[in-house]
């Protein structure tokens, strides 16, 4: 019994000293969602520039940054937050959970993707959500769809994957490049899309993973990213020269990730100097292979591959973060409507 | 040494046990005789401390033992069902008690040896409880309640799951070896051929009382009332009318229950007797037990020699052998 | 009992009662406070008695129902031949049904997909692709580990002679088993249901990825409204709802599971070697439901362009610059945690176990009912829950990696609860009289009797504990993480978060060594345990 309790009380002491190590001074804590990584050595430039530690915490998809940010916003855990993209930013906003802070390195990003005009965030990358298509499964009989208009003609009936505007993060941004597109009759447009014999998905995985080509399904049309063409070739098993997938430049959706620092952080300069540093060539140049993303920064250089192959779009959907905000419950629940019942 | 007084345990707004006394002395085997459910079974429990009475006190020598826990009483139980350790081995099972004394390995071992050639189980020692017969486990049981020395020892039926041979065998055995550490013991049964075998005293269990406390010949010669007597396995009781008759004779002064013993009870070849027609008769190794009526009256005896259903036959009763019961 | 042993046994008991206190009712109670406003009462009554959310909590609570049955139905034969039979292999067979149990929800999707095209199910008359037969046929997968080894070790203690005796007295075989078997299996099959409905009751990933997007349970809809709409507190009263049918379940299973609690002594008869028929059948049902979809997985993760390779699983020790950890490095996490994430279980859902079965009636209740309401919170609510109540100093853990495996020792308490507790309840109580007349006082008793004849319960609890842990992907992944400390399961979903071949590749061959290890330890913690059993128990 003596030997039991005492095995109960060094188990309790080791768990208590291991988690209850004090936080140092000299250590900024960034918030970011699960698809946030960078290169080893980048931050330790940081730390070399300015003595600070970065310390990375993440907190599982967007929605739950965002929910988690909001939620502890009385006794903040972070110094910034990063991740939080357009289609999300005006509920971040609203809540009130960032600190106006305007960077010097602001004149290196175009005006385009400033979206706060007071500066509560910054932007740090982007990217566009736009149909990919499988390349051999097109051919010169059956030329691959153009825009959104193509995809309700009957040719491509039962080709295209989109996902859940309620339930992810690309899904939502292709639903609402068809809003920016079709203004109030998006509703039309989903119908005849439904006609033509849609599928939908909860999430990106099995969008792609499953019901796409690549991922051993059999559908050739799959919302997904601009980027993910390049991922295709980075990431083959066996290297390949080109793609085996292909963007339609005229269905995209820009989103575009923002970094803030924390209303409240007890560690401003180190905040600051961190939002400055996420806009420096050593991190914005990491961004694409690390993140599959664009940097914000006009200065960056693309990797090879990126530049090779990612599609730079030139004239992407986009929407007002505040309209959006006011109006997604009712346009998903409208969509899902249409779509789903 | 172990007095019980007085003691009470209520059980679904009755009692199992209503003002038990009784004593064991040193050395002593007092068997606790009674049919199933008359409460020996929770007196044992209570004694062991596993039941809490209401009121009473449970005392050794000097020493009160009512608040004691059931491990501090050094008082040893062996369960009918043996209850030993499946997880250990026969050994183990011995040891158990002597590793709880925190004897040392040597010691421990010795003492074990010793037990298991006590119950005529050398060898044992490695056998798995699983494989045992039942003989041999009610001797590992009684090996395991011994060893740590218990003050008093108490079976709980020890042989109630036994075949008769075995028991007889056991029942031999088990009183030898009591006898022979002039272990204080307290023996629950409902069998008065067992207790009459191995009991110093028996106390007659009835409706969570004592009905009747003394050596066997003592109970069995003079059972105090029909319960007890009936638990000593007599059979003939009869009712008599307020002048103390029936229909054999005059059997008593005033109205109430005899028994006539059966010892007290034969048959005689002269005429004088009471007439008396056989209606069962039934051999068993040199006597033949027989069931006689006399009128409407039914006594039972048991006879050298054989016996013929409706035969009519002369009984003589002896004076000595009809107990009035209370 | 002196003040001294009072005082241990009052620290032993609150040892479990402190962990689930501190780690799941304090961070719920902070959760609901903070988002359950009054004034929004008319809201949430419209919402409650809106068409969409009936439709929602019928299904939720059909479909449970329904996966449940059909778990335990086909079960039941596999825990009969692990109980009562011995063959080649036996180990084997028994830790390969746990290992569903471990796989992250997304690659077993993934591979029922892929089974679903390769039997032309996907499409057509006989679609099963995002329909309920799909989320039932994933459910079944998924808890047939938890019917046939709660419900086999249980049966396994009970006394086979009573069978044999109806078989004596002519009984048909269908009739002994109704009238004879099943009353007394009566305690471990409400445990095992209990459980088994909690699950589907609370499944996430299997009802988004199978069921498709218009199929939502409460637990999904949780989900969709906390993360999605920002709203916690339709979430919050989501997750009280959802708690409070997880609370009459486990009532009714722990009603049934104590009315029907017999004790029976064990005894040791040598098993039977199994029937031809018998073996062949179950190997196929298991093979057909367990065994496809995992071949299915091994082919995925050795399969390299048109012929096959170990390159994925060469390539696990490099990192993938998407990724902060290397595949290996994520297994060292994991392993980490399933292992402090067992210890934990064990310890605690032992000791409250043992509270359970001796200590009063008020106590054991309580203990048996809290211990359990983990299993059926929504990870969501949890998650936001923590992050909210250990904020402050001494208990700031949102940014310690504790977090994760004490989340899932909360899971894995109550399934060593539901092993131990049973076995418990079986020990013979003139086994610990006869030792406490021996002199043993109540904590020896404890050790020297309840703990080693409990130990092998004890030992399948801990193996489920740990298989939990490393497979969990819900609620770890709603509680915050450094990058250094993601788990497999986490990486995997990462793995599987871009496009490209080799990121495909190394996420199945991930899932592989996810289920090779989790088969290896069960067999492993199982082996010793069986073992230790016929060594002295003395230690």
């Amino acid at each position: 019994m003596k030997k039991f309790l005492l095995l109960i009380t060094v188990i309790f002491v080791v768990i208590t000293a291991t988690t209850c190590a004090e936080k140092k001074d000299d250590t900024v804590t960034l918030l970011t969602h699960d698809s946030f990584w960078i290169s080893e050595g980048v931050f330790e430039e940081f730390t070399q520039q300015t003595g600070v530690n970065v310390e990375v915490q993440m907190a599982g998809d967007t929605g739950q940054l965002l929910a988690s940010a909001i939620l502890t916003s009385s006794n903040p855990s972070a110094d910034v937050i990063f991740g939080i993209d357009n289609t999300f930013l005006q509920r971040a906003l609203n809540a009130d959970i960032f600190a106006v802070y305007e960077s010097p390195s602001l004149s290196k990003v175009s005006e385009e993707i400033q979206l706060d005009t007071q500066h509560r965030v910054t932007p740090i990358d982007f990217g566009d959500v736009c149909i990919n298509y499988w390349i051999d499964s097109f051919s010169s009989d059956l030329p691959p769809p153009k825009n959104l208009d193509d995809l309700i003609d009957s040719k491509y009936s039962g080709q295209l994957v989109v996902q859940n505007p309620e339930t992810s993060s690309p899904g939502l941004a292709f639903f609402l490049a068809t809003i920016a597109e079709y203004g109030d009759d998006w509703e039309l447009w989903w119908a005849a899309l439904r006609d033509n014999d849609v599928t939908v998905t909860s999430g990106w995985e099995d969008a792609y993973e499953v019901e796409f080509v690549a991922g051993g399904g059999e559908h050739p049309l799959v919302v997904s990213y601009a980027s993910s063409p390049p991922a295709e070739v980075i990431y083959a098993e066996t290297p390949i020269d080109s793609p085996p997938t292909g963007v339609l430049t005229d269905t995209c959706f820009r989103q575009i990730e923002f970094a803030g620092v924390v209303n409240g952080t007890k560690n401003q300069e180190a905040a600051e100097n961190l939002i400055d540093f996420m806009l420096s060539n050593t991190f914005q140049q990491d961004i694409p292979n690390s993140m599959l993303m664009f940097p914000a920064s006009n200065e960056a250089e693309l990797p090879a591959t990126f530049a090779e192959f990612a599609e730079v779009v030139e004239d992407p959907y986009m929407l007002d973060p505040e309209i959006i905000e006011r109006n997604r419950n009712n346009w998903t629940e409208r969509w899902t409507q249409i779509v789903l019942r | 040494m172990l007095r019980v007084e007085n003691v009470k345990v209520p059980f679904d707004g009755t009692y199992v046990l209503n003002e038990c006394d009784f004593e064991v002395g040193e050395g002593e085997i007092v068997v606790l005789l009674g049919s199933s459910g008359c409460g020996k079974s929770t007196l044992l429990r209570t004694v062991a401390g596993l039941e809490n009475p209401e009121s009473g006190k449970i005392w050794w020598g000097t020493q009160e033992m009512t608040e004691v826990p059931p491990h501090k009483r050094g008082f040893g139980l062996m369960f009918q069902n043996h209850a030993l350790f499946p997880h250990r081995n026969v050994g183990e099972n011995i040891d158990f008690g002597l590793q709880i004394l925190r004897m040392t390995g040597i010691e421990r071992q010795e003492r074990v040896d010793e037990l298991l050639s006590m119950v005529d189980l050398d060898g044992f020692q490695n056998r798995k409880i699983g494989s045992l017969s039942g003989g041999e486990a009610q001797r590992v049981a009684l090996a395991r309640s011994l060893a740590p020395k218990p003050r008093l020892l108490m079976l709980d039926e020890p042989m109630a799951s036994l075949d008769r041979a075995l028991r007889d065998r056991l029942l031999a055995d088990i009183s030898e070896l009591l006898r022979e550490l002039k272990q204080a013991a307290i023996y629950v049964t409902h069998d008065h051929d067992e207790a009459f075998f191995i009991a110093d005293r028996i106390a007659v269990m009835h409706n969570g009382k004592i009905e009747q406390i003394g050596t066997p010949s003592e109970v069995w010669s003079n059972p105090s009332s029909e319960e007890s007597a009936r638990s000593m396995g007599h059979e003939n009781f009869i009712e008599l009318d307020d002048s103390g008759r029936c229909e054999i004779g005059q059997l008593g002064s005033s109205s109430g229950i005899v028994l006539i013993r059966e010892d007290g009870l034969s048959i005689v070849p002269e005429e004088t007797g009471i007439k008396g027609e056989v209606i069962s008769a039934v051999f068993r190794s040199g006597i033949t037990l027989v069931k006689i009526r006399v009128g409407k009256i039914e006594l039972s005896t048991s006879i050298q020699g054989s016996m013929k259903v409706s035969e009519i036959v002369n009984l003589k009763i002896s004076d000595s052998a009809v107990v009035a019961l209370s | 009992m002196n003040p001294q042993k009072r005082f241990v046994w009052a620290f032993l008991f609150f040892l479990p009662v402190l962990f689930v206190g501190v780690f799941f009712y304090w961070p719920l109670l902070k959760i609901f406070s903070h988002t359950l406003d009054g004034e929004r009462i008319n809201e949430f009554w419209s919402y409650l008695s809106s068409k969409p959310f009936r439709q929602i909590a019928w299904f939720t609570i059909w479909q449970a129902f329904l996966s449940t049955v059909c778990t335990m139905m086909l079960a039941l034969p596999a825990a009969y031949l692990v109980a009562r039979f011995s063959f080649p292999g036996k180990k084997l067979f028994q830790a390969l049904t746990t290992i569903p149990f471990v796989l992250p929800t997304v690659v077993a999707a993934g591979a029922f997909m892929a089974l679903f095209q390769r039997f032309g199910l996907d499409q057509g008359m006989f679609r099963l692709h995002h329909t309920v037969w799909a989320l039932l046929l994933a459910h079944i997968f998924f808890n047939l580990a938890i019917v046939v080894r709660t419900v086999g070790s249980f049966w396994a203690g009970l006394d086979p002679r009573v069978e044999e005796q109806a078989k004596i007295l002519g009984a048909a075989p269908w009739h002994i088993f109704r009238k004879i078997t099943l009353p007394r299996l009566v305690p471990a099959l409400a445990a095992a249901a209990s459980v088994v409905f909690v699950f589907c009751l609370t499944s996430f990933g299997i009802v988004l990825l199978l069921g498709g997007p218009t199929r939502a349970t409460i637990e999904t809809e949780i989900w969709r409204q906390a993360v999605w709409r920002g709203d916690i507190s339709v979430a919050s009263v989501l997750a009280v709802i959802q708690l409070g049918a997880v609370m009459v379940m486990v009532l009714i299973m722990n009603f049934l599971q104590k009315r029907q609690a017999v004790v029976e002594s064990k005894v040791e008869l040598n098993p039977e070697r199994a029937s031809r028929k018998l073996l062949v059948g179950n190997i196929l049902l298991l093979g057909i439901l367990v065994g496809l979809p995992i071949v299915i997985l091994v082919e995925r993760a050795i399969g390299v362009g048109d012929g096959y390779s170990f390159q994925n699983f060469s390539a696990m020790a490099d990192r993938i610059s998407l990724v902060p950890l290397s595949s290996l490095a994520a297994l060292k996490n994991s392993l980490l945690f399933a292992v402090v994430a067992a210890v934990l279980a064990a310890l605690l859902g032992g000791v409250a176990s043992f509270f359970v079965v001796h200590g009063n009636r008020w106590l054991s209740n309580f203990l048996d009912f809290g211990m359990m309401l983990p299993l059926g919170v929504s990870a969501v609510v949890l998650g936001f829950g923590m992050l909210i109540s250990l904020d402050t100093p001494p208990l700031d853990l949102r940014s310690s990696w504790i977090l994760v495996p004490i989340a899932h020792a909360l899971l894995g308490i109550p399934f060593v609860m539901r092993t131990v507790i049973p076995t418990l309840r079986r020990i013979d109580p003139s086994l610990r009289e006869s030792a406490s007349l021996l002199g043993a006082s109540p904590s020896k008793v404890t050790k020297y009797i309840d703990f080693p004849i409990a130990f092998r319960a004890l030992g399948v609890g801990a193996a489920f504990a740990f298989a939990i842990s490393i497979g969990e992907f819900g609620a770890t992944s709603f509680l915050p993480r450094s990058p250094d400390r993601l788990t497999a399961p986490l990486v995997l979903f990462r793995l599987l978060g871009a496009p490209g071949e080799a990121l495909r590749g190394q996420a199945m061959a991930l899932a592989v060594t996810l289920m090779v290890i989790t088969a290896a330890t069960v067999i492993l913690i199982e082996g010793s345990v069986f073992k230790r059993e016929t060594i002295r128990s003395d230690f």
